[in-house]
């Protein structure tokens, strides 16, 4: 039986500023997944534990962010800080028995390069195979 | 400060397990600070509790909370505003909370969400060391400043102790031989020869070795 993963991505505004060119029609014409819901932020440092547990809370499958290269990042360490909230999620999630890769970071260059839509495949794909979110 | 660490996830979910409503209560006071206990973490806490028990196949309402400090009767009064809203509070205070939540509260459930860990310092961000055991007879104007009872592994009064190589102590490569640090310090302070006094034995009935401890001040008390 095939299953479309409800996916929730933070991006970084800068990271994602070209991806809502033409009010997102480029995304499309790319083939983003429609099943990736994406979220823009001032900044991914910005962005708190709580933020990422109440998307799965909301049913989400898989949740994943996208920042700036981690020795690139437009506000220094914005990225870097997000990475480790997203690693303190993975380590939540293992702690309650699930796939840690159920969150996972992606750090991307800025604007629209083909990588924003391949990570967003790539995890559609995973979470397809891991199966729906008991929660 | 008193440094704390959250529990793990499986066992403080198996405490609530049975329980229908929960209130994760946060402590504003030094849990807050070594980001262990407080809003953000309770709110955290919270979260992962619903997903815990959603997994398990069970639902409770969990809300989370916070007070200023559970150390104190009059703000573990304020748990009142919440009467009829849980059937056990998962405290993200020490265990001193905890135990003040326990005392004031006869009738209620309370569950600890943290293993309470020693009295420590920020050493650098997200960095917290052992600095004093509260062991009541306070020795640190011998030693220059540094505690031989906390940070000796051997809580030694007359050290440092045959494992003390290089500076380090034996257990640990990486850990400090505190009496080293001490004889540097006094030597640097110029009272090095103060340290050929021996220490006595020591007397640990202040450090609850006696049994609980109690501190009354005669001038504070209505």
């Amino acid at each position: 039986m095939s299953f479309t993963p409800d996916i929730r991505l933070f991006s970084c505004h800068y990271t994602s500023q070209q991806s809502c060119a033409d009010q997102g029609h480029k995304l499309q014409q790319l083939d983003f997944p429609e099943n990736v819901t994406m979220t823009r932020v001032v900044c991914t440092g910005k962005l708190e534990e709580i933020t990422l547990l109440k998307a799965f809370e909301d049913g989400a499958d898989g949740v994943y962010v996208v920042g700036c290269p981690a020795d690139g990042c437009h506000n220094v360490k914005g990225s870097q800080r997000a990475a480790k909230r997203v690693e303190a999620v993975r380590s939540a999630l293992g702690e309650l028995g699930l796939e840690k890769d159920r969150a996972k970071m992606f750090f991307l260059p800025r604007g629209l390069h083909p990588e924003f839509v391949d990570v967003a495949q790539e995890m559609t794909d995973h979470i397809a195979e891991l199966g729906p979110s008991p929660f | 400060m008193i440094i704390a660490e959250r529990k793990p996830l499986a066992e403080i979910i198996e405490m609530v397990q049975d329980c229908k409503k929960i209130l994760v209560l946060a402590c504003r006071g030094c849990v807050t600070v070594c980001s262990a206990g407080g809003e953000r973490e309770a709110e955290i806490l919270a979260s992962l509790i619903r997903l815990g028990l959603k997994k398990a196949g069970k639902s409770a309402e969990v809300s989370d909370a916070s007070l200023v400090r559970q150390c104190d009767k009059e703000y573990i009064n304020g748990i009142d505003q919440f009467k009829d809203q849980y059937d056990a509070i998962v405290s993200t205070a020490c265990g001193v909370g905890v135990n003040f939540i326990a005392n004031l509260r006869p009738d209620d459930n309370v569950f600890p969400a943290l293993n309470t860990t020693f009295f420590g310092g920020s050493s650098e961000q997200g960095i917290w060391t052992e600095q004093c055991a509260g062991c009541g007879d306070c020795v640190l104007h011998l030693t220059g400043g540094l505690c031989p009872v906390a940070r000796c592994a051997k809580s030694l009064m007359n050290g440092p102790c045959g494992g003390s190589v290089d500076g380090r102590c034996e257990i640990d490569a990486e850990v400090n031989c505190i009496w080293q640090m001490i004889y540097d310090r006094m030597g640097r302070l110029q009272r090095q020869e103060e340290l050929f006094a021996s220490a006595p034995i020591c007397d640990w009935s202040t450090a609850g070795h006696g049994g609980p401890r109690k501190q009354v001040r005669e001038d504070l008390t209505v």
